[in-house]
């Protein structure tokens, strides 16, 4: 069964396709990079935005979190690669998946950090006012100190998914791992083998950060099981 | 975009709802079985199955649909796209399923271990009776919000040409040349589906705690 599975496919082979998976894998890290850059500072601007007391911008900002939400990543990406041209935007694919993956870590952490800063105690959010703090200064050294704390894990282990995320620009032909893989699999057949080498690459990162993530969550609640 | 192309692209919403459904019932079931090894006594198992459900995790959804499609299909078996999709995804359902099932397990206390034993209670009616029920109402919430992560996943099948939801939008817009309305209207069919099942899961999480309210 293995046999029939790698088709015939040697170490040789594997070696020669190592530096364009590699290049594919930077690819992926990159985008991912760029995406946690830029979208966790929208989640937090859209986590204060969703509880601001203007209500055009409540609820501009709570659609832009329900559609990023809502829609599908794989959707989203394709609504900007392919969707915007018509309404005259056209982007290289690299940009086009670094918008639409924004857009989606914007959404979803702007969640974690509401909830985040939802945990805060109420008595820190009333000494603040008894302090008179000026609202900066109350989100600056009161409240975001203490509820970014409370969402690093939660913000750790949804890295790990923008990671795996970067996957579906397949879909808009960037080159990254899996689209190498495709693209091995179609030239010459040996789709399990270019497949199985993917996954190596995506295992040997998301395994031991998924590990870390664990062990970071249970370090977090040590303090509060004391 | 005219009203006769949106509703073109409605049409899958059987598919999308169909695939959804079958994964997350594979999920359920086998969940189950994969959560009792994941916790079970014999270290061996145990282990192994741990390292099984973190491989399951670490890849991307699409890689296991193209590994069953293409990867298998290319060699040993010959599985329709829409086959291929929900093996894929009946296979990641079940291990989350599994972690669901135990963070519900492990948030019933060991007094209830206990108190079955001490009542002499069989397995079966220990598990039945006692851990299931109290299971269920820990587990519903993550379930749902789960359930309504998978239906979104689910549009990856379009890439292998299951003709759901993502898939007929993409056709669409290759036709009418109007990406942005197709993938639009792709987009809020997907949220419009999710609301109902937010629904359905906070209405019925109300009513099994206000069985065991006192």
């Amino acid at each position: 069964m293995i046999e029939t599975l790698l088709m015939g496919v040697t170490w040789a082979d594997v070696k020669t396709w190592l530096p364009g998976f590699w290049n594919g894998f930077l690819i992926s890290l990159k985008l991912t990079f760029v995406s946690l850059v830029l979208g966790v500072p929208m989640g937090l601007l859209l986590a204060l935005g969703v509880q601001a007391k203007t209500r055009a911008s409540r609820l501009t900002c709570l659609a832009l979190v329900e559609i990023g939400r809502g829609a599908p990543a794989l959707v989203m990406l394709q609504f900007v690669y392919y969707g915007l041209p018509s309404a005259g935007i056209s982007l290289p694919a690299f940009t086009a998946a670094a918008v639409a993956l924004c857009w989606n870590t914007g959404a979803y952490t702007s969640e974690i950090i509401r909830a985040g800063l939802d945990a805060i105690p109420a008595g820190q959010k009333e000494a603040a006012e008894a302090l008179n703090l000026s609202r900066v200064d109350e989100l600056r050294f009161v409240l975001l100190p203490q509820g970014l704390r409370i969402a690093v894990p939660a913000l750790m282990g949804f890295s790990i998914l923008v990671f795996q995320g970067t996957s579906l620009c397949f879909a808009i032909a960037l080159p990254e791992i899996i689209s190498r893989a495709y693209d091995i699999g179609s030239m010459y057949f040996f789709y399990f083998p270019a497949l199985a080498v993917a996954g190596l690459f995506f295992a040997a990162v998301c395994i031991p950060a998924s590990f870390l993530v664990e062990w970071f969550e249970h370090r977090a609640g040590a303090y509060s099981r004391r | 975009m005219t009203g006769a192309d949106a509703a073109h692209i409605a049409m899958g919403i059987p598919m999308t709802l169909g695939l959804t459904a079958g994964a997350f019932a594979i999920g359920s079931v086998l969940g189950f079985p994969v959560m009792l090894a994941r916790s079970t006594g014999f270290l061996p198992l145990r282990v192994a199955v741990i390292a099984v459900i973190a491989f399951v995790r670490a890849l991307p959804p699409i890689l296991w649909v193209f590994l069953i499609y293409f990867g298998l299909g290319s060699g040993l078996l010959n599985l329709s796209p829409f086959v291929a999709a929900l093996s894929a995804f009946g296979l990641i359902a079940a291990v989350n399923m599994a972690e669901i099932y135990r963070g519900g397990m492990l948030s019933i206390s060991s007094g209830q271990w206990e108190a079955a034993r001490a009542l002499n209670l069989s397995r079966v009616s220990t598990w039945t009776d006692i851990m299931i029920p109290q299971m269920t109402r820990v587990a519903l919430p993550p379930s749902a919000t789960y359930v309504i992560g998978l239906m979104k996943d689910s549009a990856i099948a379009s890439t292998i040409g299951v003709t759901e939801l993502a898939y007929r939008g993409k056709q669409m817009s290759q036709i009418t040349f109007e990406g942005l309305s197709a993938f639009a209207v792709v987009g809020v069919c997907y949220i419009a589906l999710s609301l109902p099942v937010a629904w359905i899961a906070r209405t019925a999480e109300k009513k099994l705690r206000a069985k065991v309210a006192r």
